[in-house]
């Protein structure tokens, strides 16, 4: 299985902060690759450097053969990765219909995909019209993910997408993502809560101040409680 | 060092600036005996001081306004009412002074205040609209200031050019009005601007630094900001009102153009850059700079366009015209602020950190 | 069922979006206040009138502004330099048309004064081009150096034009057929005037439905609120930056050739003068908002006029007083852009 995704000794810093140390980091291509740790590791820091948002100071950062680490946030966008940024970062002022369309780079929406969208999300078929910014914090994470998804996309950049979700919200969001990877697409995914990363990842990457400080598949991580307690001091027993 | 508040000008080149620019206003009656030359001393001065209680807000607090102007027309207008409604005397004079600063202070304070309401974006285009309101006013308010005309007023006997300390001269200058106003000037400048020195390197000023630079942290280590913002801006509005005071009594006059108009604020914005933001000493270099370039630079321009005229070149001989002097002071200030943003001050630390 | 649809969360209904009213019912309150204090209706219909004029060239000319601000996040002291600007452009195509002006016939006068506003607009946003990339690029998220650089730019450029044009005022007379009023009873409807309502009512018009209804709109409404976002989504926002701070800069010259009209009269202050008062709409009407740009216009316009008439001495107060009231109520103005 090739890397989609690499990263080769990121540095990130901002300002006077040294966030990044010298991150390596792979992600596989049609496989969801869990990124954890603790708060503080640096993890919303490698997504954003991956996608531009932050310049990294040193090191390469490859996708699909290409060289990211030169482009500017649009470019990086249109080599075919998407960002479900930790706020969601919903336009508020628009309507629902209208972040799908801004969305939809390439084209008008696609009628078939749309379907397929509200399979998972009907909250967003009902308030097709409304103002984002009427809608709940689950029902704007919906539409956050929906966003990423609305054209194909090789590589998905997922950031907390559960934090402050209702369980019951949490199972559609895994069921959603775990149709998309069914569809060969690449995820990166940050997360916190560990029973989630545990139910969809395939990989997994543990970062501690600033680099990886394990990889490996996910499922080794989750029959080893002695080693999550080391990485994430916590044990799949204690969580649940 | 206590004199200087312990915050010497660091650097060899800079200090020697200062040290030449301080001494030579200093002994400036005595060296530039003319008319013209006193005044631009006395000009160099007063907007020194102006200058500095502008860098307090901006510099030291990261405050942009454009009202700064206002409190040194109140200053000025205090002082000129004063000595024209109650005759030239001393008291005449203090009364001005002692009304126009809380005027200033409750300006100041209303502003602070209205800032807490406001977002900070917001405040440098209000204190804008505040400013052009104000001159409007004292322009309507005619009986009061006298307009458009402006206020010619008498100083005390000690003030005015006709009157002899000593009679004779000493050292070739005359003892007169106009030398003790011009040391009262000195004087009161300079004790001011060591004054402020103090303001900002008391643990009041590092409070405000510190908030320049992120109020966030500032707020959460404790720090009202709104109190020390506010209080900044008092103090800084009191200080300019002091320099208008002292420019009525320089010129025995104020008007809307020499105390109000919004031309005083672009100049004080041109010399609080080019001397250098954020460095008290800045304002000193950056006044001295400014006034001696507009005075004398002016007479360069007009030979250089006269010249352009005659070669036929018109529009050149435009461009060059004195009048149009503004337009290259707009285009130095542009390039100050992109290639000298720490100003002459920033420029010649530098320089004696790279040779030294 | 889903998990999602137990949750009950498509079964709750949205909470319903309030429209807020309030703010857009000032200009009839004020509007309410001053007409007993006026007395004549003649007179309130005439002062009515000219503040819709007034309000409308106000618009056009702050509407940049505002858009500027509230998407690229960048505060143009010298927007008032376009104004001028226009204002000069518009003496310039009068000059060689002047048998256009001086005709009787609508449709020459109104040539040339399409004549004027095209040339002001094309001539204002290519200059808006180098302003942007020499002036505004290299300043990008310093408001104060913002501040201080396009402050400098607005005086460079009056004095340039008084380089150019000379430091005297030049009369800009009124095509024929568009001097006089409209005679209504008492009340004089200036035929300028009118022309000036229905130009800037096209403007509104056109950036209100270019905002609302076109990708380009999308992309504006959404990066007022989410800059980055917009750029992850793959939009080189730039570019679009660019387009909108042309785009203002030509409206600040067409309003500038409106308003040298209405006064009749050209001198590169009026960019200088006319600032303050732009400032004072913006920031009635709230930031990045065309709407509340209008709202503020409108307002600002109607207090000018009615103090105008009832207590000239303190009109330009009686709008300081405006903002001042305006923000106790509403912190960042009437309907400012989502965000900030």
């Amino acid at each position: 299985m090739s890397a989609l995704l690499t990263l080769s000794g990121v540095h990130t810093h901002i300002g006077r902060y040294h966030i990044l140390q010298g991150v390596d980091l792979d992600a596989p291509e049609g496989k969801t690759t869990m990124l954890l740790g603790r708060n503080g590791a640096g993890k919303t820091t490698t997504l954003r450097t991956i996608m531009g948002l932050w310049r990294a100071s040193a090191g390469t950062v490859t996708f699909a053969g290409q060289a990211l680490a030169p482009l500017a946030t649009p470019a990086i966008a249109r080599a075919g990765i998407s960002y479900v940024p930790e706020t969601m970062a919903v336009f508020s002022d628009l309507t629902v219909r209208e972040n799908f369309i801004l969305a939809a780079r390439d084209g008008p929406l696609d009628d078939a995909r749309l379907q397929w969208i509200f399979g998972f999300f009907p909250a967003l078929k009902k308030f097709w019209l409304s103002r984002a910014g009427s809608l709940s914090g689950g029902q704007k994470q919906m539409l956050s993910i929906a966003r990423a998804i609305v054209e194909p996309r090789r590589l998905l950049l997922i950031d907390e997408p559960t934090k402050g979700l209702a369980p019951a919200i949490v199972g559609g969001l895994i069921e959603c993502l775990r149709e998309i990877k069914r569809a060969g697409v690449a995820i990166l995914l940050v997360e916190q809560n560990f029973r989630v990363a545990q139910e969809i990842g395939d990989e997994v990457r543990v970062m501690d101040n600033g680099r990886i400080v394990h990889e490996g598949p996910m499922a080794a991580l989750a029959a080893d409680g002695a080693l999550q307690n080391r990485l994430l001091g916590l044990s799949l027993d204690a969580h649940q | 060092m206590n004199l200087l508040s312990g915050d010497p000008p660091r650097g060899r080149a800079l200090a020697a600036l200062l040290a030449l620019i301080v001494v030579i206003l200093a002994l400036a009656p005595f060296l530039f005996p003319g008319a013209k030359s006193l005044n631009v001393a006395a000009t160099i001065l007063i907007y020194a001081l102006l200058v500095a209680s502008y860098d307090l807000l901006l510099g030291y607090t990261g405050i942009v306004s454009f009202a700064h102007v206002m409190f040194y027309g109140v200053g000025a207008y205090g002082v000129a009412i004063a000595l024209y409604g109650l005759g030239p005397g001393w008291g005449a004079l203090l009364i001005g002074v002692a009304a126009a600063l809380p005027v200033s202070a409750a300006l100041a304070l209303a502003i602070g205040l209205f800032s807490l309401r406001v977002q900070t974006i917001f405040f440098a285009m209000v204190t804008l609209a505040a400013a052009s309101a104000f001159n409007v006013l004292a322009s309507q308010l005619d009986w009061l200031t006298g307009g458009e005309d402006g206020r010619s007023f008498q100083v005390p006997a000690a003030l005015r050019p006709g009157f002899h300390l000593v009679s004779g001269r000493v050292f070739g200058a005359e003892i007169n009005g106009r030398m003790i106003s011009y040391y009262l000037v000195f004087a009161a400048c300079a004790l001011l601007f060591l004054a402020l020195l103090r303001v900002v390197n008391s643990p009041f000023g590092r409070v405000l630094q510190a908030i320049r630079e992120n109020p966030f942290r500032a707020e959460a280590l404790g720090y009202r900001i709104v109190y020390h913002r506010t209080l900044a801006t008092c103090l800084s509005a009191i200080v300019a009102s002091l320099a208008g005071a002292l420019n009525a009594i320089w010129q025995h006059y104020v008007g809307p153009d020499t105390a109000l108009n919004l031309s005083i604020q672009i100049d004080v914005l041109v010399m609080v850059v080019i001397g250098g933001m954020g460095s008290l000493y800045g304002a000193i270099a950056g006044a001295a700079l400014f006034v001696i370039a507009r005075n004398y630079l002016q007479g360069l321009l007009g030979a250089l366009s006269a010249a352009a005229a005659g070669a036929g070149l018109t529009l050149i001989a435009g461009l060059l015209h004195p009048d149009r002097w503004l337009m290259w002071l707009g285009l130095m200030f542009i390039l100050a602020v992109y290639f000298v943003p720490t100003g002459i001050v920033g420029r010649l630390r530098a320089e004696d950190k790279g040779s030294g | 069922m889903s998990a999602i649809e137990k949750s009950g969360d498509i079964g709750a209904a949205l909470p319903r979006r309030k429209i807020d009213f309030a703010p857009a019912l000032l200009p009839f309150l004020i509007a309410l206040v001053a007409a007993p204090l006026i007395g004549s209706t003649s007179t309130f219909v005439t002062l009515t009138f000219a503040s819709l004029a007034m309000g409308l060239m106000l618009f056009t000319m702050a509407s940049g502004f505002t858009l500027v601000f509230g998407l690229m996040d960048v505060l143009n002291f010298g927007h008032g330099a376009f104004i001028s600007i226009g204002a000069y452009m518009a003496t310039l195509v009068f000059a060689p048309l002047i048998l256009w002006s001086q005709a009787g016939s609508l449709g020459l006068n109104l040539g040339v004064i399409f004549l004027a506003v095209a040339v002001a607009a094309i001539v204002c946003g290519a200059l808006g081009l180098v302003f942007e990339r020499l002036l505004v690029r290299p300043v990008y998220g310093q408001h104060l150096k913002q501040i201080l650089v396009t402050t400098g730019g607005l005086i460079v450029v009056e004095q340039l034009l008084y380089a150019l044009f000379g430091p005297d005022t030049i009369p800009l007379a009124l095509p024929t057929a568009l001097r006089g009023a409209f005679v209504i009873g008492d009340a004089a409807i200036e035929k300028f005037r009118l022309l000036a309502v229905i130009v800037g009512l096209v403007i509104f018009a056109g950036l209100s439905l270019t905002l609302n209804y076109t990708k380009i709109g999308l992309l504006i409404r959404a990066g007022v609120e989410n800059r980055e976002m917009v750029e992850a989504l793959g939009y080189r926002i730039n570019r679009l930056f660019l387009a909108v701070f042309m785009a203002g800069s030509a409206l600040a010259g067409l309003g500038g050739v409106l308003w040298a009209l209405y006064r009749e009269q050209v001198h590169a202050s009026v960019g200088e003068s006319l600032t303050v008062l732009i400032f004072i709409v913006v920031i009635t009407g709230g930031l990045g908002s065309i709407g509340g740009c209008f709202l503020g216009a409108t307002l600002v316009a109607l207090v000018a006029n009615y103090a105008g008439f009832l207590a000239p001495k303190i009109a330009l107060v009686s709008n300081i007083a405006l903002m001042v009231a305006v923000l106790l109520w509403r912190p960042r103005g009437l309907y400012p852009a989502g965000g900030r």
